[in-house]
């Protein structure tokens, strides 16, 4: 901070000042207690499994988290903001469905059907967000309704319009091609390959950062999911910037909506249902304050790390998979404990 | 001239609860209006509705000579009212400078904020008030209630209020805090500004107090100018007269504590 250093200048009383430590700032961090966790994990796994060390594994540890990362991105944002998307799972499914259907069924480039889909999740995000809004209704209720409506119309509609669980194959579709290196390519980089997910999952990090940190947008996000009331009464668009969260979570699920389908071609209709909650556990894993209010971007992005090296990091080093979620659970709790631990101590010694 | 603010004849009800019934209030610049009253008598209610958070069910409301039906808050802020509430309206998380512009925030190009301009004035700001903080950065929950108080009201003023309307400002307050807030309001009152002071206390609001509105049950009991009511008249008011001295015979036996601050 400027002129902190020009003591002199300053009335008396001031005793009371005792700067804040790099260190005790360093705590206050929201992510801090995750990436304590993701160091001690990734060296765990490194000591327990030889195969995870190898630089082809850490490439497939990076895509799985980035998958879930760039998910975690809007539901952080959305968990900052005080609420949850229950239906951010299936909305992923929704997206891919809607681009394969309306490409396919009406034989158009596939960037016809990218971009239909792209408005129609938006407009689901932007129905999520109303809901919530006009009826007042927890976003737990509102997004579990949505949930299951959406679950269900996957099914139905994509039976009813290909016979199958499963849409038709966009493979030999006009523009799959170019779609599938914006969406679904891989980068070498020193012999091997990353996925372009990855970068993507970087890229809406660090917007969501500067968003968060650096835009009046961002300031309301903190402000509704710590104090709706106080808000509202200084001022800030309190539905508006809800509305647009729910929108944000939307966007994600269209980006790795189209992700899934241009890397399978196919979407099989069932899929997605339960990843909401992953989403919201790498948010909280990544310090996210299930109340709102406090968390960060980079903390979401960390929390899907961890997710991602222990969903590899178990077959790696050759244990049951059964037991992912079992790993999962235990860390839920390790991980919110330790938060809570460390933003007490800040608040306290402030 | 017409009044800053007024109301006619305003009423308000919560389903079938009635908060308030006709009441009526006029504050013009550089002037201090108290209003007081028992718990539940109506006074958050009668700000909610000068700041743009209710709309009356009943009676007028005018800004300047001019109807209004506020929609938001905003609105109200935009014609210069501007509220400090009970409960302060502020983020408990968020640090102190992001709390002083919040929903007013200062933007460079990009809409990126300009957080060091923020920073420097919300300290340069608070300083003016007498209140130096140790850091703008710090959760603005961690202060203690007196600067979380002056917080609010210098970021009101900051912002241009033409009105400041103080919902018990003083309540959680020591003697000392108080006095530094109340000491801020004569300053408002000096700079032109119209006050709304709500408070349960009629020793804080007598040495401030230009008018005072005395509210009971959501109706008005008293409306009085200061030279037409004495501070020992005020807190019979305020106590219900009667009913304070069937305490003070009550209690006599007894010996009392009601030397305490009433806050
Ligand atoms: N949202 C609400 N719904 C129902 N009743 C309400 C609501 N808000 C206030 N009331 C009722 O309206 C009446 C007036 O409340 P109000 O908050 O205006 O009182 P007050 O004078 O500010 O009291 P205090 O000194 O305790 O702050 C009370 O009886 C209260 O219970
Ligand atoms: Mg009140």
């Amino acid at each position: 901070m400027a002129g902190t250093a020009t003591a002199p200048a300053r009335p008396p009383g001031d005793e009371r000042l005792g700067r804040r430590s790099p260190l005790r700032r360093l705590l206050g961090r929201p992510e801090l207690g995750a990436l304590i966790g993701a160091i001690v994990l990734f060296a765990f796994f490194s000591a327990v499994a030889d195969a995870f060390r190898q630089a082809g594994s850490f490439s497939t540890v990076l895509y799985a988290s980035s998958t879930f990362g760039i998910m975690a991105v809007g539901v952080s944002l959305l968990m900052i903001g005080g609420e949850f998307d229950l239906s951010a799972g299936v909305m992923v499914t929704t997206s891919a469905l809607v681009a394969a259907l309306v490409s396919y069924q009406l034989t158009l480039n596939v960037w016809a059907g990218v971009a239909v889909s792209l408005a129609v999740t938006l407009a689901l995000g932007f129905l999520n967000g109303l809901l919530y809004v006009r009826t007042g209704l927890p976003s737990f209720i509102v997004t579990l309704a949505t949930f299951f409506m959406l679950a269900g119309a996957n099914l139905g509609v994509t039976k009813a319009v290909t016979g199958n669980v499963a849409s038709d194959s966009v493979r030999d579709m006009d523009g799959f091609a170019s779609a599938r290196s914006l969406f679904a390519s891989s980068v070498d980089i020193g012999g091997v390959n990353v996925s372009v997910t990855v970068f993507w999952w970087l890229a809406f990090v660090a917007v969501a950062t500067w968003l968060l940190l650096r835009t009046r947008p961002g300031n309301w996000i903190f402000a509704v999911g710590g104090a709706a009331d106080a808000a509202r009464a200084v001022g800030v668009p309190v539905a508006r910037t809800k509305i647009a969260l729910f929108m944000g979570v939307a966007l994600c699920a269209w980006f790795l909506g189209m992700h899934l389908l241009f890397s399978y071609a196919t979407v099989q209709s069932g899929e997605g249902v339960g990843n909401e909650f992953y989403y919201i556990i790498c948010a909280v894993i990544g310090g996210c304050l299930l109340t709102g209010g406090y968390g960060s971007a980079v903390g979401g992005a960390i929390g899907a790390f961890i997710f991602g090296m222990t969903n590899k990091g178990i077959v790696y080093a050759e244990w049951n998979p059964d037991w992912f979620r079992f790993f999962l659970g235990a860390m839920l709790l390790v991980a919110t404990a330790l938060n809570l631990v460390v933003r007490r101590r800040v608040e306290r010694s402030g | 001239m017409s009044a800053l603010i007024g109301l006619a004849g305003v009423g308000k009800h919560y389903g079938n609860v009635i908060a308030l019934r006709d009441v009526s209030l006029a504050v013009d610049a550089g002037q201090v209006v108290c209003v007081l009253g028992d718990n539940g008598a109506g006074k958050s209610t009668l700000i909610k509705i000068i700041s743009g958070l209710h709309r009356p069910d009943a009676g007028t409301y005018e800004v300047a000579g001019e109807p209004v039906a506020f929609g938001s808050p905003r609105e109200a802020l935009d014609r210069g009212i501007a509220t400090v509430y009970q409960d302060l309206a502020v983020v408990p998380l968020m640090p102190v400078w992001r709390n002083f512009f919040l929903g007013a925030e200062l933007r460079r190009s990009f809409g990126r904020l300009d957080i060091a301009a923020m920073r420097r004035t919300t300290r340069d700001e608070l300083a003016g008030m007498g209140i130096d903080l140790r850091d703008v950065d710090q959760p603005i929950g961690t202060l203690s209630g007196g600067e979380r108080q002056c917080v609010a009201i210098a970021r009101a003023v900051h912002f241009g209020a033409r009105v400041l309307v103080l919902d018990e400002p003083t309540a959680a307050l020591g003697v000392k805090q108080a006095g530094v807030v109340l000491r801020y309001v004569a300053r408002a009152r000096a700079r032109g500004l119209g006050v709304v002071f709500i408070t349960h206390n009629p020793h804080h609001a007598y040495p401030v107090g230009d008018r005072f509105l005395v509210l009971k049950r959501g109706r008005v009991l008293a409306d009085r100018a200061k030279d037409a009511i004495t501070r020992d008249e005020l807190t019979a008011l305020m106590a219900g007269g009667a009913e304070l001295d069937e305490l003070a015979a009550e209690l006599s036996g007894t010996g009392t504590g009601t030397g305490a601050d009433a806050g």
